[in-house]
Order: structure tokens, then C-alpha cells, then sequence
């Protein structure tokens, strides 16, 4: 079964002083998928990865990484992964194609010159290739770190929140990079702070809090774990409350009012109610409507109910 | 040890590249000793009972182990910025040998401190300094210079790789200008307070020193020093040997370990 896993992890525990960073990562990534990391700051994703990549030792658990016991075989490890991430970078002191001849001739790449210019060809770095790293923009130089992991095929790629702040030109590549990767067989692990990436790209998605994987599943799943979102939105702020005590009986989650917008919203796991039958209750109860919608959840609200129930 | 070696040669291209690339920091410890060199001949050397001339030849050796000893300050800067850019910690995700980088760093610190001694002996020929020994024994005053600064940079890679940050390995790294005036880099020690003068002749940078002037022939062996100071050869060589055992190992083991 493990062979299935391109990460699998079980009880990872580290502690900085008196900053349990994690207490019992429990992580499975099957392999050829794109999992997404996802949490709150501090929640203990960096921590997360830099154990996965061999930056830092356990203070207690095991992993295995593309097969290789993290701890006993790090070198193995090593062979097998690829990191792109805020910690990680290139050197700001030598040329765009200095840093992928480099990083080629230390991966053992037979041609590291060809394989550097085709790099900086597909991450549209060609015209940047001679000047330094350090004269690049922030897309540039990601786009750089990504084209490094990618001298050699790895097996696992660690993508630590690759697009923070970039350009959508730029977060584009990237993601069709992540994209074109997967289906060659490769297994990404991306953190990342834009949930939107999350639900476009992973397969799965582990929502990190505290420590400890909270939930873990595709995003359809987590969707579903907290319902619906049912919104109404009326002209008359007077019949506001109204609205809440119908909505309140129908899904039984506390409605939450936009003042600003005369809207009251509230979420449901209960599938039988229909847009018709809220609409009809509604004319019912007297409420004069200007827009009804019932929608999945965005992975923003699903992010932020479940890391509110693991606070609680 | 094949694919050590591999990767160091990749990781001292490397630092050649950056060198190349981004000159600032090499201009500067260039032009220092050169600065160093008229400043104190000229300006102070005319307050010292040496005549002028018989001072710059003094000074010259010392100059050059001064300079040498800055590979603590250069090792540590570079250290501590390839930690601070992340760029140690990208290294370190890759598969290769863990006393690539360190090597390459240093190996690439006495390519490039060895030709930055053309032009400081250039300067120091105008001024008077001559050798005055045997053109092997001056060969060996060069190779003594190297290994002395291989060593010093090893002292600073570790450093480097234990400061929280480049400001900090800033500061620390130009406080290492005292190390050379509690030496015999510049004035000889014999004139110094009782309590005070085996301190600078235990100091690894005089014994370095008095070698190259024994060495080039430029001032005898001082009587009734410190041991290394009166084997200067020997003492170099050993002082040598201890940083080198003593942070080499530190080095490598920090590098592969990472911090927290």
C-alpha cells in the first residue's frame, strides 16, 4: 500500500522552544495527485514541509517520501524532490542561467546548457537569461525557482505558496506548469494562501490548524462538510429579521446578517431544501424578495468554519 | 569523495560567478590593505623609531596576514547571506555531498584572495618592499598565506552560518579588525606591557606574520617570543592545522543540520 503514497506521514511532532509547531502531522499524499496544504498562519505548514523536504529532523513520528524513510535515508529523499518556496531560492548573485546550469550540474543533467535554455524558454525568462537574479521581479524570480526544480523530473515537487504575490500572467504559468507535471506523473504538494488555487488545482486539499491535520479530503468533500450557502437579499430592511427567523427554521445554522447589502445568510447540509421551496416559504412569511441563491460554499468559508470549530 | 569533489568544483564555479557578477565586496577588501598599507607607512610609520623604508617592508607582511585573516569576515558575510536569501536552505534540498558548499565557498575565498595579491605586492614593490630571501622560500610564504586564509574562512563559514542575519554577520564580521592589532601585523610585540604581549604572540595572525618575514627575508625571527612567534613555521602551520580540525568539522556539521 505505501508504494500507492508518494508522502505518508504519522504522528510528525516539532517543537521550537516552547512552539509546539506540530504535534502529530498525519499526512497521506497519493502519488500523481496535487495536494494542497491549506491554514491558518502559524498553523504549521512551512514546518510541515521543510520536515518532508529533510530541512528539518522530527522530533518524533516517521515519514516516508517517495518510498524513502525521511529520517534513515534523507540522501534518497533528496534524489526524489524538488522545493520552490518562500525559504528557499535561488542565488539573487548569479545570472537566470547561471542558477539553472548550476542547479542541472549538481541533479548530474547530461547538456545542462540546452537543458537551462529550454527552461528559460518555457518560463519565459530568454530575454532575463543574462542578467542576475537579483535584478528580476518577484514573478520572474518565482518563475525562476520553479524552472530550478524542474532541471530533473522530480518525483514529489514542494510548492511552497508559489504565487504569494504575484501577477495573474505569472501565477498562470505556474499553474499550468503544477498542471502539465501531474500529468506526467509527478506528486505536487502545494501550500498556498489563495484558497482559489487550492480548489482549481488539488486533488486534495489537508487543512492544517494547530498542529495537526484537521480535515483532509477534495474540495467537493469539505465543500459539502459545511452545506450550502443560502443568501437572501430584501429591499425593505424592516422585514430583515422576518427573512432570518424563515431562513433560521429552514437550515437550522444561525443566520448572519450584511446590513449594508439588506442580506441575511446562512449555511445547510440539508439537501432537500430547493430555491423554489425557500422562495415559496418566503412569499409565505410575507418577505418581499430582491434575490434568493442557494450555492456550494467557497473554499474561503469552508476555511474559515472549520478552523472556527477547531478554535472552539 | 568522487562526487564531493564534484559538487565542489560546481558550488567554487559557483562563487567564482558571483564574484564576477557582483565585484563590490572585492574591490573594497582590495583596496583596503592598499589603503592600509600608505596610510600606516607613510602617516604613522613617521612616528615609529623604524625608518620609513625598513617600516613598509615590516608592514607588508603584516598587511598580507591582516588581509588574510579578513577570510573570516568575507566567510561569514557570504555564509550568512546565502542563509538569510534562502539559498543554503535550496541547496540543501538537493542531493548532494554536504561539505560541497562549504568547500566550494572556501576554496573559491583563496582563488580569489591569492590573485588579490598582485596588486597589493605591486603597491608594496613601490613603496620599498622587497624579497629578500630565496624565490622558494618566498613561494612558501604564499603557500602560507593560502592555507592561513583557507583556514580563517572556514572560522568565518561556520560563524556565518550561526548569525540570526547579514546585519549581524556585518557587525561581527568588521569587529575582526582588531585581531591584527593585538598582533605583531603591525608594530613588533617586544615593546608591549608584560601582561599584554603573550597574548598577541599566542595571537595566530602573529605567528603567520613572523613566518613571512622570515620567509621573505624582510625581519629576523625576534628574540624571546612566544612559542609560536619563535617557531613561526611551525606555530603557523600548527595554527593552521587547529582551525581548520576544529572548524571544518563544526562547519559541515551546521551545514548538513540546518538551524532549530
Amino acid at each position: 500500500m505505501t508504494s500507492t503514497y508518494a508522502v505518508l506521514s504519522e504522528g510528525l511532532k516539532k517543537r521550537f522552544g516552547e512552539v509546539h509547531a506540530l504535534r502529530g502531522l498525519d499526512l497521506a499524499v497519493a502519488q500523481g495527485t496535487v495536494c494542497g496544504i491549506l491554514g491558518p498562519n502559524g498553523a504549521g505548514k512551512t514546518t510541515a514541509v521543510r520536515l518532508l523536504t529533510t530541512l528539518l529532523r522530527p522530533d518524533a513520528g516517521s515519514a516516508r517520501v517517495a518510498g524513502h524513510d525521511l529520517v534513515r535515508e534523507p540522501e534518497a529523499v533528496r534524489r526524489s524532490i524538488a522545493v520552490t518556496g518562500q525559504y528557499a531560492s535561488v542565488d539573487g548573485d548569479l545570472t537566470g542561467r547561471q542558477n539553472l546550469v548550476l542547479f542541472a550540474r549538481l541533479h548530474r543533467v547530461r547538456g545542462p546548457a540546452e537543458r537551462a535554455a529550454e527552461l528559460l524558454d518555457r518560463f519565459g525568462l530568454a530575454e532575463a537569461a543574462d542578467r542576475t537574479a537579483a535584478t528580476y521581479s518577484g514573478g520572474m524570480r518565482r518563475r525562476l525557482d520553479l524552472a530550478a526544480s524542474l532541471v530533473r523530473r522530480p518525483e514529489i515537487l514542494f510548492l511552497d505558496e508559489p504565487t504569494t504575490g504575484l501577477d495573474p500572467a505569472s501565477r498562470n504559468l505556474i499553474h499550468d506548469a503544477v498542471r502539465e507535471l501531474t500529468a506526467d506523473g509527478t506528486t505536487v504538494l502545494l501550500t498556498t494562501q489563495y484558497l482559489e488555487e487550492a480548489d482549481q488545482l488539488a486533488h486534495d486539499i489537508a487543512l492544517v490548524d494547530k498542529g495537526r491535520v484537521a480535515h483532509t479530503g477534495s474540495p467537493a468533500y469539505l465543500k459539502a462538510l459545511i452545506g450550502a450557502h443560502v443568501e437572501i437579499v430584501v429591499a425593505d430592511p424592516g422585514v430583515l429579521a422576518r427573512a432570518a427567523t424563515v431562513l433560521d427554521q429552514l437550515t437550522g445554522g444561525e443566520p448572519s446578517f450584511d446590513k449594508d447589502r439588506n442580506a441575511v445568510a446562512a449555511t445547510t447540509r440539508d439537501t432537500t431544501l430547493t430555491l423554489p421551496r425557500l422562495v415559496r416559504e418566503l412569499d409565505a412569511a410575507g418577505v418581499p424578495l430582491l434575490d434568493a441563491s442557494i450555492r456550494p460554499p467557497t473554499l474561503d468559508e469552508v476555511f474559515l468554519r472549520l478552523t472556527e470549530e477547531v478554535a472552539a | 569523495m568522487s562526487m564531493s569533489a564534484y559538487d565542489g568544483t560546481a558550488m567554487l564555479g559557483r562563487q567564482l560567478r558571483r564574484v564576477r557578477n557582483n565585484p563590490g565586496l572585492l574591490v573594497l577588501t582590495q583596496t583596503m590593505p592598499i589603503t592600509m598599507l600608505l596610510f600606516f607607512g607613510y602617516v604613522f610609520g613617521s612616528a615609529l623609531a623604524m625608518p620609513g623604508e625598513q617600516y613598509r617592508s615590516y608592514l607588508v607582511p603584516g598587511l598580507l596576514v591582516a588581509t588574510a585573516a579578513n577570510g573570516i569576515m568575507t566567510g561569514m558575510f557570504q555564509a550568512a547571506q546565502d542563509v538569510h536569501r534562502g539559498v543554503t536552505e535550496r541547496l540543501r534540498t538537493l542531493p548532494i555531498s554536504r561539505a560541497a558548499v562549504p568547500l566550494g565557498q572556501s576554496v573559491a575565498d583563496v582563488v580569489v584572495s591569492g590573485a588579490g595579491l598582485v596588486p597589493f605586492l605591486l603597491v608594496g614593490l613601490a613603496v620599498g618592499w622587497r624579497v629578500e630571501g630565496s624565490a622558494p622560500q618566498a613561494a612558501a610564504a604564499v603557500g602560507l598565506l593560502l592555507l592561513f586564509r583557507f583556514a580563517t574562512t572556514w572560522v568565518g563559514i561556520f560563524l556565518g552560518l550561526l548569525s540570526r542575519n547579514e546585519e549581524a554577520a556585518g557587525q561581527l564580521g568588521g569587529a575582526t579588525f582588531i585581531l591584527p592589532l593585538l598582533s605583531n601585523a603591525y608594530i613588533p610585540t617586544e615593546g608591549l606591557p608584560g601582561w599584554l604581549r603573550p597574548l598577541a604572540e599566542w595571537n595566530p595572525i602573529s605567528a603567520v606574520t613572523t613566518a613571512l618575514r622570515d620567509l621573505f627575508g624582510n625581519a629576523p625571527v625576534p628574540e624571546g617570543g612566544a612559542w609560536p612567534v619563535a617557531h613561526p613555521i611551525a606555530g603557523s602551520l600548527l595554527w593552521c592545522a587547529v582551525l581548520l580540525a576544529v572548524f571544518a568539522p563544526l562547519a559541515v556539521r551546521r551545514y548538513g543540520r540546518g538551524e532549530g
